[in-house]
């Protein structure tokens, strides 16, 4: 089994999740690119745990991600939703009441 | 009980959440789960206290608390004399001020609320006084101060109350920053552990170096200061006024305050070391005491509002209790603790009655010949006066004298004339309060009446209290207060161990790896002593525990004696208790009577000239103690004023102030030569300009990092990962 591959695909995963959290301006589609990380994250666990055939960690700790990432996720769309009834949109921009 | 002692904070800390969680549902009932939790607390601390008489051994319970590759941490409960004493008083005064609270606070906005952190309060007290760790301690000396600030700006809504409540949580974290400087510097010297019982024996037992202690005494003595309302740090006091009365007479009385006198008797063995207390003469604890308490009084005179009396003879109160403590005379300084919680607890929630029937003021001006509209207050509030003012027998009488007799005997010349010049104001202020209140015409417009049961019933007791406490240790009753509540701790003679290098030296490694690696640290070639001193300073820590069942060990009363012992020797160190002495009890007696006399004289009789106050030097005196010494304004306008500014603010201030008043200064006597030079060139040029590029620059760089804050989350996102990737880079390329 080769690593690299594994690897290579969550580098690609990461990337696009980070270029999406910075860009886009919609507070769900952000929400969505934190997952794209998140799951990057995972397939490196999960990789790393299958090429070290002893070591089952990694995927016990995939799952706890996962779980996690529900809950997260859960949160973070409740916000978006307040978000949209405060401002009667989603976009992140309009979301600066706090600038100094 | 001993044993189980942890359930005495647990109960009411417990009632907190269940207050907090369930109070909208309760409502005013919950009040009836505080009183409830604190009767149980105060049932199982008598029963503790009954077993206590009678058995007399220390009960010591813990657990593991953290846990690490070379040591431990652990936590439980120490009851011994001086725990079981407070335990008693922490709870007897909280129950009395819940049931109290009932009438007071009845229809309050915020009942539940108050109610809750009542409980939480009185939680921490009893958590800080039956620890058995420094940890513990700092922990619930936390604790206390976060309560104090939430009851004291109870009625938030009044900026006047939520500063009070500021000011005393931010004068106490002054304090807080020396205990734990102190509390780490003991943690270091004691051989790494923070069990109190071991830091006192290794503070006595000559392994810590005198200098390092003195440290570590300065800081926890700044601790007291903060805590206990010692000069420079009392400030706060006067203000907490502000809280409900019936939190008033709890902080007073019964917490808070007193956690830092409690601080000092339970490790007083790194105070008596560390300043030296045996010695005589002077030290700066007996020394702080001393200028409180007669400051204290001093201010005590001036004041109009009752409350604000009373926390004046807190202050000087407190002054007594710490001077006790800095001159030897321990058993007197708790003793005086033990009484005064009564008897103030009865004062405070005497005033509260009086407010109660008055309309709700404290101002004394208002009242007024209310002996016969209130003969019940008026009763209590004598019996507390009188026991203020040490008249025998009641309580304040015999630990006041006990003081006195302490600073006499253990040669403290100084201390004993200020405490009697104390007590001489203390009798008179508080005649004059009596006085102002209760007799003469009636000044104010309401129509006052004797306040409900509920409210009487717990003063009464407390007046009941403060007749009886003060007979526990008088010389007929066998000082049984004495016997029961004293401070003893195992010591082993380790002065001069082996190669008998300079004592402190010989100390300065009590840790055994120090002392290894010593080769490094003592050039002189003493290691080798340091080495074998150190290596028993921690056998010493770990046979206590054997010594402790072989039990019967000699007493001693000072260091000196310590060190005549043979090396290595153990022996049972306690303060030395002094008698009843005639001549000092008279003296104080007497001079209790004058100061009742004068104050009958001025404000009964009313035969002082009438302008006295408008002459000097009496007129200079009163102005002065308005100002409270001025001490108020440095702290608020001086320190917190000048710091809260921003910094371009205080290098314009230091420009125009200082820098512009020296160089016109100069300018003015020298104008011929000098002044064209120093205007334009010095001080335009290069003082302006250093001052105000100080300025722009902090301006410009606040500029600049406002744009930081732009709000966007996403901006804020974009440097995160910046920074992440920077980091990573670092690692990679390091690794």
């Amino acid at each position: 089994m080769v690593l690299n591959q594994f690897l290579l695909l969550s580098l690609f995963l990461f990337c696009t999740g980070v270029y999406g959290a910075l860009v886009r301006r919609n507070g769900v589609l952000v929400l969505m690119s934190i997952e794209l990380m998140l799951n990057a994250a995972n397939l490196n666990l999960v990789a790393f745990s299958a090429f070290y055939k002893t070591e089952i960690s990694g995927q016990v700790f995939a799952l706890f991600v996962i779980a996690i990432a529900a809950a997260e996720v859960g949160v973070g769309l409740a916000i978006v939703l307040l978000l949209y009834r405060n401002l009667s949109s989603a976009d992140l921009d309009r979301a600066d009441s706090m600038k100094g | 009980m001993a044993h189980w002692a942890f359930l005495i904070p647990l109960v009411p800390a417990a009632t907190y959440f269940v207050i907090l969680l369930f109070g909208k549902r309760f409502g005013e009932r919950c009040s009836y789960i505080g009183i409830g939790a604190l009767g149980a607390s105060w049932v199982m601390a008598a029963i503790n206290a009954y077993q206590w008489i009678d058995r007399r051994e220390i009960v010591r319970e813990s657990v593991e608390w953290a846990q690490w590759g070379s040591g431990s941490i652990r936590v439980g409960t120490h009851v011994d004399g001086l725990a079981t004493m407070m335990l008693v008083v922490v709870t007897s005064v909280s129950l009395l001020v819940h049931i109290y609270s009932l009438e007071y606070l009845r229809g309050d906005r915020r009942y539940t609320h108050y109610y809750a952190a009542l409980s939480l309060f009185s939680a921490s007290m009893l958590m800080l006084v039956i620890a058995d760790n420094t940890l513990a301690l700092l922990t619930s000396w936390e604790l206390v101060g976060l309560c104090s600030f939430m009851l004291i700006s109870h009625w938030w809504e009044d900026k006047d109350n939520s500063n009070a409540g500021l000011k005393a949580f931010i004068t106490n974290r002054v304090g807080d920053v020396g205990l734990i400087v102190g509390i780490i510097i003991l943690y270091f010297v004691a051989g790494k552990t923070f069990d109190i019982d071991t830091i006192n024996s290794a503070a006595l037992s000559g392994t810590i170096r005198h200098g390092t202690l003195l440290i570590a005494a300065c800081c926890l003595l700044a601790a007291v200061c903060s805590k206990s309302g010692q000069v420079p740090l009392h400030i706060w006091l006067p203000d907490a006024m502000a809280g409900p009365t019936p939190v008033s007479a709890l902080i007073h009385a019964a917490t808070m305050v007193v956690a830092g006198v409690y601080m000092v008797a339970r490790l007083y063995g790194v105070f008596f070391a560390g300043f030296s207390i045996g010695d005589g003469g002077m030290n700066l604890l007996a020394l702080v005491g001393g200028v409180t308490m007669v400051i204290g009084a001093s201010m005590a005179f001036v004041q109009n509002d009752i409350k604000r009396v009373l926390a004046y003879s807190t202050i000087s109160q407190l002054g007594y209790m710490v001077a006790a403590l800095g001159v030897g005379a321990w058993t007197g300084g708790v003793f005086h603790l033990f009484t005064h919680a009564f008897f103030k607890a009865c004062l405070f929630l005497g005033a509260g009655s009086l407010s109660h029937a008055c309309h709700h003021t404290f101002d004394m001006r208002e009242m007024g010949g209310l002996r016969k509209k209130m003969p019940t207050t008026f009763l209590t509030f004598t019996i507390g006066t009188l026991a203020l003012a040490g008249v025998p027998p009641l309580a304040g009488f015999w630990s006041k004298d006990e003081i006195l007799n302490g600073a006499r005997a253990n040669d403290f010349p100084i201390i004993m004339v200020l405490g009697f010049v104390a007590a001489i104001m203390t009798a008179a202020y508080m005649g004059r309060a009596l006085y102002l209140i209760f007799f003469g015409e009636y000044r104010g417009h309401a129509h006052p009446h004797e306040s409900p049961k509920v409210m009487m019933v717990p003063v009464t007791i407390l007046a009941g209290l403060a007749v009886v406490v003060g007979l526990l240790n008088a010389p007929f009753a066998d000082y049984r207060f004495g016997q029961w509540v004293k401070f003893e701790v195992e010591v082993e003679n380790l002065y001069g161990a082996e190669g008998a290098v300079a004592e402190g030296e010989a100390a300065a490694a009590a840790e055994g790896e120090h002392a290894a690696e010593g080769a490094a640290a003592a050039a002189e070639g003493e290691h080798a002593a340091e080495g074998e001193a150190g290596a028993e300073g921690e056998a010493a820590a770990e046979a206590e525990g054997e010594h402790a069942a072989e039990g019967e060990h000699v007493i001693v009363h000072s260091i000196a004696e310590i060190k005549e012992l043979a090396p290595g020797e153990t022996v049972l160190f306690e303060p030395e208790e002094h008698k009843f002495n005639i001549g000092v009890a008279g003296s104080s007696v007497a001079i209790g009577l004058v100061g009742l006399l004068i104050a009958t004289w001025i404000y009964l009789l009313r035969k002082a000239p009438k302008n006295l106050l408008l002459v000097n030097p009496f007129r200079a005196l009163h102005t002065l103690l308005v100002q409270k010494y001025y001490l108020d304004k440095l702290a608020v306008d001086g320190i917190a004023k000048g710091t809260a500014g921003p910094v371009a603010d205080g290098s314009y201030w230091v420009n125009q102030k200082i820098i512009d008043g020296a160089v016109n200064g100069v300018g003015v006597t020298t104008k011929k030569y000098l002044a064209p030079f120093a205007y334009e060139q010095l001080d335009q040029f290069v003082v302006d300009g250093l001052y105000n590029g100080l300025g722009e620059t902090t301006k410009g760089l606040g500029g600049a990092f406002r744009k930081l804050q732009n709000g966007r989350i996403q901006r804020y996102g974009l440097w995160l990962f910046f920074a992440v990737a920077i980091l990573a880079l670092v690692v990679a390329l390091l690794a």
